[in-house]
């Protein structure tokens, strides 16, 4: 089974049916996955704040949603996981693609990944973080977890994790 | 008329519906006109309330009201074609257009100068557009909410606003009222 059927199978499985999604080149597998899933509405988003601002809406109208986005997305969306989703205390699974680690080609990506640990953890956002395959086995547990404590979860995916670029 | 006039113009036609309001005084003022378990408001997150809504109207078939303003939606601009490549027939949005932001001491917006939120919605691909004066904003909401397709409603008044009393009400209840009214 390839990691982003696993990763859908497991979305799918924890009653996750709303994800809005703004592309990464990391995250193109799961995205076209969660686009052929029936069990899931896809709604691409034009930036992550919109994104949150779905998922509040759709939380509150009996859906189960999620985010997926990359890791420069944590600059423009801070405000909105503090003043909505955490104010409101809503949960809200953040699948995100951790550029700028390990294998990274484009410099200005470690820019914003050498904030991105620091960001989640000043806004006390709980933060795991796959590296290797085994890494994902998690998954089941943090989605668990998330809608069990009502929080913000970012699940960072590194480019070890995606096997390169 | 001002935004808080074409409020308690259209209370009696949104009470019973889900309500999403945008930050500062819109709600400030509707929660001061006619507070509503079903009235869900944003103490913060400026621009959201029109993603809010729809979230909610895709989520279950009850309908949903967001209102929004010319600032909020310039703020998130994106929000029109998701909307317009998502249609939720339960949906409308209400975008009161003032031209300016009001809850920060009425500046102007590009929406009261060259930009128009009616055209610029349409360009997006929103099929059910109206552009109606302040006066007549009941009747498209009624209207709209008798129609059963998504509208934009695009209400113009005049900039200016009342003295209200913020909410402290806790926005975990605000929440889970609202969900309860989802429910209901």
């Amino acid at each position: 089974m390839s990691i982003n059927t696993k990763i859908v199978d497991d979305f799918v499985a924890n009653g996750v049916n709303f994800i809005t999604t703004v592309p990464c080149k990391q995250l193109a597998g799961v995205i076209d996955e969660i686009e052929a899933r029936e069990e899931i509405y896809h709604i691409p988003s034009n930036k992550e704040d919109e994104g949150i601002g779905l998922c509040a809406g759709a939380f509150m109208g009996g859906k189960r949603p999620a985010i997926i986005m990359q890791n420069t997305a944590i600059g423009v969306t801070v405000n909105t996981l503090v003043t909505l989703t955490q104010f409101y205390r809503m949960p809200l699974p953040m699948l995100i693609s951790y550029r700028g680690e390990l294998g990274e080609p484009v410099a200005c990506q470690v820019e914003m990944a050498v904030h991105t640990k620091a960001l989640l953890n000043q806004l006390h956002i709980p933060t795991y973080h796959f590296h290797k395959d085994s890494d994902a086995d998690e998954l089941d547990a943090i989605l668990k977890h998330t809608f069990m404590c009502n929080k913000p979860v970012a699940i960072l995916t590194d480019a070890s994790f995606w096997k390169g670029y | 008329m001002i935004r808080s006039e074409i409020l308690r113009d259209i209370a009696p036609v949104i009470r019973d519906q889900l309500v999403v309001c945008n930050i500062g005084l819109p709600s400030q003022e509707l929660h001061m006109i006619d507070d509503q378990s079903s009235n869900f408001y944003m103490l913060g997150t400026m621009g959201l309330s029109s993603s809010i809504g729809l979230g909610v109207a895709l989520a279950q078939d009850k309908k949903v009201i967001s209102i929004d303003g010319d600032g909020s939606v310039l703020t998130n601009f994106g929000t029109l074609p998701t909307i317009a490549n998502n249609v939720a027939d339960n949906y409308i949005l209400l975008i009161i257009d003032n031209g300016s932001y009001g809850s920060t001491g009425d500046q102007p917006t590009y929406a009261g100068m060259k930009t128009s939120l009616t055209a610029v919605a349409k360009a997006c691909g929103c099929e059910n557009v109206v552009e109606c004066q302040a006066k007549d904003t009941k009747q498209a909401l009624t209207d709209a909410l008798a129609g059963d397709k998504m509208t934009i409603i695009v209400a113009k008044c005049e900039s200016g606003n009342i003295k209200v009393p913020v909410i402290t009400m806790d926005p975990v209840v605000i929440r889970d009222r609202f969900m309860k009214q989802v429910q209901a």
